[in-house]
């Protein structure tokens, strides 16, 4: 067992962990946030994205350990300071950008990653950079129009809807 | 103009608050005091014998509490096939035992032999190390082919792999032999299709608690349809006493058909945990979900259809195996027979259709129901031999189909293949495809294609699918074991605000949002006071969960007779406050009035008379204002639609992009476009995925080759163009209170023959003759056909 100390969503945490255990779980199982879903074994699905001192990281493909020291924000962290949805839940709201809520935190996290990078973001730039978001359930339609959506911009269906 | 609230407003969904803040409750996320974990252990080889098996290591290992095996359930039940299917001769199906852990042998690769408890999931993950199990492999039965033909059995017992050998419609076999014997015209296909893993994103979870002071059982799992996980353990499994059982399936994370079946693990979680007196949690990992959630589709099938000389259908006949996998899981009997024979009439006239499926036990996962179930099969066998059928006659593809349509002044109709549809014009939805997917403009947008080199098809398809599953009746003829109406309870609390139960499950498809519109607008009243339970056995009534597209069709229905009660009861309350007959009360915007007066009182008012009741007619009416409904539809409900699909192929590579998807569908009334919309979106995705780049593979060995996302391709963001969809022809379902039809499975029926047509289309082009290539459509597969077609 090693100690980890870090900050998470701006407060400060500690706790105990083994060599082994994934930033993914040490959120999940000793922090009680949830809201990291696990969704793979092979780091390819991304519903447990977090930032990590600021970058996109896939929780489950980092250790606890390897988080000592650092600044981690999760989907429980986003919401504005008077729990209002921020600009890009609420566009995923608005635009319907989900349905069984379970990609939905990566999602979120990823867009957030992108925007900060590429504030306005060609539809394609939004499709490529999702490369590592697996969603089941919306057919990414929706999910593309909300970041959009989010960035400021309208994306033109193929025909009316 | 739209409206903003009430059925017909695309309200935005109130559930995802919780989503978008990371506070959703999914079973995984559950931590109950004392918890303990569970890990399997399971097999690596496809089919063995298991000589022993040794648990003493693994029992003294650190913080293991308990090793069960398949000889601590030789007493107890075993999971039942759902539904009865008979064979031709009039033999009942093979129906072998699913036992909660293999005993005796192990069927596929991932069967669970055994399971670990311990305190933490590291020390039952190494402790399922240390269980020494001496198993003799045995071949493998993996070809649909081979298993019929030999004699290396998955199940001894019953000495042959197959389930059944059904007809249908028996009576119209000759029939059907002899229009295609004479027939002007007769195409003929042989195609594949894939098997899917249905991959909700939240793998499957299960937690079971007991209380040794009452006997009482909890089960939080990942189900669509809790009610049928308690029934099915209760009755067949465990025997837990219904009454002693609770199944919560909170959050879901998504099913598509691979959460309605009730698992093995969720028997064993709370057997377990009654042993331990703690709770037990088990949580799959993604290899384990690609291992033993329940697969879809894995049709062969040869398709046969006889036209006469003006291109009128005289018969379909089909000849289908179908892979079952390892066991029957509860609905893998009826989905390559009643949700697929029943539709092989299509959208059409045809007079004759016989449809044959033998049914094939192999050493693979079992195989049940995904998105659509049956009716996709049905849909890719019809619409691809039409396209077929329309260029060896030299017509246009719509054309064709137009000619052999139903009528709007034919309905109701009953179909060649046995059910009577009450609704539809499938010519509107052809014209309103036509003019969204702008069909006039191809030509230009192909030359444009050309100009880059890439071979650019167009590619159509209508549908139709039965929904809203089912009434009782015709199922119980069908061999269904069980009934599949709905129940709703419409609680009215004494302030005023509403708890509406439902037997329907929400998990992704928005009822928490859906379900209040429909009851504000019966009442007049702010959907935001109403609320919906669901997912809970001890809150709710009862329910057949969802599936099948049935949440507002069938468990919708029941919420509108149990409002209509409670309407019928609150004027008799506003009655005896205003001093005036009951039949003389009109409610209207959520205000009872006395007609022709100014007396009114509020629903407000009313709710809260019905809880303090002084001065009040006991001898008339009772206290409270709770009422229940169970519904029981009188017909399936029948979607249907016209779909386009644009690709692109690069002949170089042989890869295919799709430019532009449009659906157009029939879904009756629509009580909130925003979801339906996306319930499509979804569905097309599926279906594209499925066409292009989804495939379970299995080696001779029964390996599963694709067992990760790594193998496994998922249709990702850049896969997808945006979307057309379009739900404006719809035409009232004749039979259940809201007009509804069901939306939740079209996108994936509809699409994959509209893809694969339009790749065929595109390999058309510079005289090339390619007439077929399975899904998915790989650019392997592009290539070989373009090789091959020189
Ligand atoms: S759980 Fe991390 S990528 Fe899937
Ligand atoms: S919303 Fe269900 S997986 Fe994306």
């Amino acid at each position: 067992m090693t100690k980890v100390t870090m900050t998470v969503n701006g407060k400060a945490v500690s706790g105990d962990v083994e060599g082994r255990t994934l930033l993914s779980s040490f959120l999940r199982e000793d922090q009680g946030l949830t809201g990291t879903h696990v969704g793979c074994d092979t780091s390819q699905c991304g519903a447990c994205v977090v930032h990590v001192d600021g970058a996109a990281v896939k929780a489950c493909t980092m250790l606890a350990a390897e988080a000592d020291g650092a600044e981690v924000n999760t989907i429980e962290g986003q919401a504005n300071a008077d729990g209002s949805l921020n600009v890009i839940q609420q566009a995923f709201q608005d635009h319907h950008g989900l349905q069984c809520g379970f990609c939905t935190p990566g999602m979120v996290m990823s867009a957030a990653a992108l925007l900060k990078d590429n504030p306005k973001p060609s539809e394609q730039e939004v499709r490529d950079y999702l490369e590592g978001n697996i969603c089941r359930c919306t057919g990414y339609h929706n999910i593309v129009k909300a970041i959009m959506a989010a960035s400021g911009q309208d994306v033109p269906a193929m025909a009316a809807e | 103009m739209p409206k903003d609230t009430g059925i017909g407003a695309s309200t935005v969904r109130r559930e995802d608050v919780r989503f978008l803040t990371g506070t959703g409750e999914y079973t995984d996320d559950i931590v109950l005091a004392k918890q303990t974990y569970a890990v399997f252990a399971r097999s690596t080889v496809a089919h063995g014998t298991i000589k022993s098996i040794d648990t003493s290591a693994a029992e003294a290992m650190p913080g293991v509490l308990a090793v069960f095996t398949g000889e601590d359930f030789v007493e107890v039940g075993g999971n039942p096939a759902g539904w009865l299917i008979n064979s031709r001769d009039g033999e009942p199906m093979k129906e072998p035992k699913r036992p909660v852990l293999a005993h005796g042998k192990v069927r596929h690769v991932g069967d669970a032999y055994a399971a670990v408890i311990a305190e933490t999931i590291e020390q039952a993950r190494d402790a399922v190390e240390a269980i020494e199990a001496d198993i003799d492999e045995l071949p493998a039965v993996v070809d649909m082919n081979d298993a019929l033909s030999g004699s290396n059995f998955v199940h001894d017992e019953i000495e042959t792999n197959q389930c059944f050998d059904w007809g249908w419609i028996e009576d119209n076999r000759e029939a059907t032999d002899n229009a295609i014997k004479n027939a002007h015209h007769v195409t003929t296909l042989e195609l594949v299709n894939n098997r899917l893993v249905p991959n909700a994103m939240e793998p499957r979870a299960s937690i079971g608690s007991y209380k040794a002071s009452t006997g009482e059982y909890t089960l939080h799992t990942t189900s669509q349809n809790p009610h049928l996980t308690r029934l099915l353990i209760s009755a067949f499994v465990l025997g837990i006493p219904e009454n002693m059982l609770t199944v919560i399936a909170p959050d879901v994370g998504g099913g598509f058909g691979s959460k309605i079946y009730h698992y093995g693990e969720e028997a064993l979680v709370l057997a377990a945990a009654k042993k331990l007196g703690r709770p037990v949690k088990w949580t799959a990992d993604r290899t384990e979900s690609f291992l033993t959630d329940a697969h879809g589709r894995d049709h062969v099938t040869k398709i046969e259809l006889a036209l006469d000389a003006e291109g009128n259908f005289l018969a379909f006949r089909t000849d289908t195996k179908a892979n079952v996998g390892a066991y029957l899981s509860n609905f893998s009997t009826a989905t390559p027979t009643f949700l697929h024979g029943t539709l092989m009439a299509g959208n059409y006239t045809v007079p004759l259709v016989y449809v044959n499926v033998k049914a094939v036990f192999t050493n693979t996962a079992p195989v049940d129901a995904y998105r659509g179930a049956g009716r996709p099969e049905a849909t890719y066998s019809l619409e691809r031999v039409i396209d077929k059928a329309a260029r060896e006659l030299g017509m246009d593809p719509i054309e064709l189909r137009r000619k052999n349509f139903i009528k709007p002044d034919q309905y109701p109709y009953a179909s060649a293949a046995g059910l009577e549809y009450d609704a539809g014009n499938y010519d509107a939805l052809m014209d309103k495809m036509e003019e969204v997917a702008d069909v006039a403009g191809f030509e230009a947008r192909r030359q444009a294609s050309e100009a880059k080199g890439l071979l650019r098809g167009f590619g159509v398809n209508a549908y139709i699918e039965a929904c809203g599953i089912a009434p009782s009746n015709l199922v119980g003829v069908l061999g269904s074991r069980v009934g599949l109406y709905d129940a709703a309870t419409v609680r009215v609390n004494a302030t005023g605000n509403l708890s509406v139960m439902v037997g329907a499950h929400s998990h992704g498809q928005g009822h928490e949002t859906a379900f209040p519109q429909v009851v504000a607008e019966m009442l007049g009243i702010d959907p935001a006071v109403i609320d919906i339970v669901h997912g809970d056995t001890s809150k709710i009534p009862f329910g057949m969960g969802t599936y099948g597209s049935r949440s507002l069709a069938v468990c919708g229905s029941a919420v509108v007779r149990a409002t209509e009660k409670i309407i019928n009861k609150a004027k008799k309350i506003a009655g005896h406050m205003l001093e005036a007959s009951e039949h003389d009360i009109t409610l209207s915007d959520g205000v009872f009035s006395v007609d022709g007066t100014d007396k009114s009182v509020t629903f407000g008012e009313v709710a809260l008379k019905a809880y303090i009741p002084h001065e009040y007619p006991l001898e008339d009416i009772e206290p409270g204002l709770e009422e229940t409904a169970f519904y029981d539809p009188a017909n399936f409900t029948y979607p249907s639609g016209a779909y386009a699909c644009e690709v692109e192929v690069d002949p170089d590579t042989g890869k295919v992009r799709v430019d532009r998807m449009t659906a157009v569908d029939d879904f009756g009334n629509v009580i909130n476009p925003m979801i339906v919309t996306g319930q499509v979106h979804g569905g097309l995705a599926q279906g594209i995925g499925q066409a292009l780049v989804e495939n379970t593979s299995y080696d001779e060995n029964g390996q599963l080759l694709s067992a990760s996302y790594m193998d496994y391709t998922m249709p990702r963001a850049d896969d997808m163009p945006m979307f057309a969809v379009d739900h404006s022809q719809g035409t009232l379902c004749t039979h259940n209170p809201l007009g509804v039809k069901g939306c939740g499975e079209a996108g994936a029926i509809g699409s994959p023959p509209t893809v694969v047509n339009a790749v065929i289309d595109a390999l058309q082009s510079g005289g090339r003759n390619v007439t077929h290539i399975d899904m998915p459509v790989t650019p392997a597969r592009v290539w070989d056909a373009m090789q091959n077609a020189k």
